[in-house]
């Protein structure tokens, strides 16, 4: 189990240093940062001044540890718009987007849990077909667009629901649905998948025997086995969910990390993105890391030697 | 089984949709950016006050909806040919060296491929934006770094337990080059499931940069595209529908088709991988 752990760790280290080195590259590539900042009319001794100022005179490989030795103290500059570190900024709208990701990953198991059960227990049937149907639109309908037809549905036509900003648990019902919506396809086919196995097996073959009620048989003792695979796959998903959720924002004005990095690409405001990008993958490696370690938890058979 | 049927339906859609990007001009009732403000927010024709003359309606400017999605449709086939033959060029040989190769060349693409994996697509996509000049080749570039891993992981398992098999060891023996074998003998061996990849890549690339264009990060106006067509919808979402619809019904419409022959080739490539 150690040895797993120290590997896992090392493996999330050198995939946070690659993003860190991706985004460097990126900065990089976005021009003459001295440009941006000083006049149309500055002479050649203000940009040399400047360059040496910030450092962008000495040579790349310092450059790079400079910034890694910021990035580790959370720095990663002012902000151009709001003049205010770009991390923090962030960091204060994360709570909203939880908050959206959270309930889309609600949403998505809410749906796929029953579908998933059904659709094993009556195979062929018109529940199964149902389900399949939902999955290929899951696929094929891209969440922001699923958002603009709630929108027009739900609260244009029908104004059940509000469509923009955060106001209350109604205003989060709409993004929360756009959001979740993708997931539903592939989690209803795992479980459905595992479902069928379990169902086949024998101990529920014993169950059935023994006369318990085919509900509790299903429910109780074939569902919790069967929610294995799901469950090692809703970190993933949350984890995307982080960075589908910088589209629905947009969409229902939603004010979380991912519409203010996109407002900042609209800037040019770079700092912003860094951040934001940064921050994405390093919750996307923390939880992918949780949910590896949390096999075990769950499936007591599966324990790293 | 009924799913092995040839998906005729799917092949007229993704027909219909190659037919629209290569000869759409031709056939598309008006100029996708003509404007006319006299006939702005007609409805479809089957509608009251719709005409034939605008069968899917007009927008706020009175363009075209329906000879705007043919155009659309020549943006995102343009995009997804390259993007694909250039993430799945890149991903295959990448994908083919490190199986063949193992050791040290295996350990530096595995470990890019993770790198690559641990950044979520739409935030990456989001730097690449800051940097780049927007438009297609940006949406390309930003599609090819995506997406390239997805070939280059699954080609590499491929290759790894091709590698072990008797006909590649007969051909080292023989005294084949390194270079021939991996032309000659490998690449081959993998093309289904290129074809494969590439099928229900199209599907994903075409959402991809409907989503990129319309956060206003992609393709630019004047330039039509279906995630912009949708973009510039949004604002009269209260009085015409089909300006949201439209657009995303033909997005749908190219990616289910896209997805279901791709789900078909694999079953046919692969029938031990047939859903049951």
């Amino acid at each position: 189990m150690r040895t797993y752990l120290i590997r896992r760790l090392w493996q999330g280290a050198v995939a946070v240093l690659g993003a860190l080195a991706i985004v460097f590259v990126a900065q990089r590539l976005a021009g003459d940062p001295v440009a941006l900042l000083l006049p149309m009319d500055a002479s050649e001794e203000d940009f040399a001044a400047m360059r040496e100022a910030l450092g962008l005179d000495r040579p790349l490989p310092v450059q790079f540890l400079v910034f890694l030795r910021d990035a580790f103290t959370g720095d990663f500059g002012e902000s151009y718009q709001w003049q205010a570190p770009a991390m923090p900024l962030l960091l204060e709208r994360l709570p909203a987007t939880l908050e959206l990701a959270l309930a889309g990953l609600a949403f998505a198991l809410l749906l796929a849990v029953p579908l998933g059960v059904m659709s094993a227990v009556y195979r062929g049937r018109w529940v199964d077909r149902l389900a399949k149907v939902l999955a290929l639109l899951g696929q094929a309908m891209p969440g922001f667009w699923v958002g603009l037809l709630l929108i027009l549905f739900l609260a244009v036509r029908l104004q059940w629901l509000p469509a923009f900003g955060r106001e209350g648990p109604l205003h989060l019902v709409l993004p929360a649905i756009a959001l979740g919506w993708y997931p539903v396809a592939a989690m209803t086919r795992t479980l459905r998948s595992s479902m069928l196995d379990i169902l086949d097996s024998d101990y529920i073959r014993t169950g059935r025997v023994m006369g318990l009620p085919e509900r509790t048989v299903i429910w109780r003792y074939a569902l919790r086995n069967a929610a294995v695979p799901l469950a090692t796959m809703i970190g993933v998903y949350f984890a995307n969910m982080l960075g589908g959720a910088f589209v629905i924002e947009v969409v229902f004005a939603w004010p979380g990390v991912g519409r203010a990095v996109v407002d900042a690409v609209f800037a040019r405001d770079f700092p912003v993105v860094q951040a934001g990008v940064l921050l994405s993958a390093i919750i996307f490696v923390v939880v992918n890391l949780l949910v590896d370690l949390s096999y075990g938890l769950i499936d007591p058979r599966i324990r790293h030697g | 089984m009924a799913e092995r049927r040839v998906p005729v339906v799917s092949c007229l859609v993704l027909g219909l949709v190659l037919l629209c990007a290569v000869a759409g001009p031709w056939f598309a009732p008006h100029e996708a950016s003509e404007i006319a403000l006299a006939e702005s927010m007609t409805p479809p024709f089957w509608r009251s006050g719709g005409s034939l003359d605008y069968p899917l309606g007009t927008d706020m400017l009175g363009r075209d909806i329906l000879s705007r999605i043919i155009a659309g449709a020549r943006v995102s086939v343009t995009v997804a040919v390259y993007a694909i033959a250039l993430s799945g060029g890149i991903g295959a040989a990448l994908g083919i060296s490190a199986g063949y190769f193992g050791g040290i060349v295996d350990a530096v693409i595995s470990r890019l491929i993770d790198i690559q994996m641990s950044i979520p697509a739409i935030p990456l996509a989001m730097l690449f934006a800051a940097v780049l000049p927007p438009g297609e080749g940006m949406v390309i570039t930003i599609i090819v770094l995506t997406y390239w891993t997805w070939y280059a992981r699954i080609v590499r398992g491929e290759v790894l337990s091709l590698r072990e098999r008797d006909f590649i060891t007969v051909a080292k023996v023989a005294g084949v080059s390194s270079p021939m074998i991996l032309i000659r003998h490998l690449t081959p061996n993998v093309l289904n499931t290129l074809l494969v990849l590439a099928t229900l890549q199209f599907g994903s690339v075409i959402v991809f940069e409907a989503g990129l264009s319309f956060l206003g990060l992609g393709i630019q106006p004047p330039q039509v595209s279906w995630g912009g067509m949708l973009a510039d919808g949004r604002n009269f979402i209260e009085v015409a529908w089909w300006l949201i619809t439209m657009p995303g019904i033909a997005i749908m419409a190219s990616c289910l088709a896209s997805n279901l022959l791709g789900d078909w080739l694999r079953d046919t490539f692969d029938p031990k991988r047939r859903l049951t």
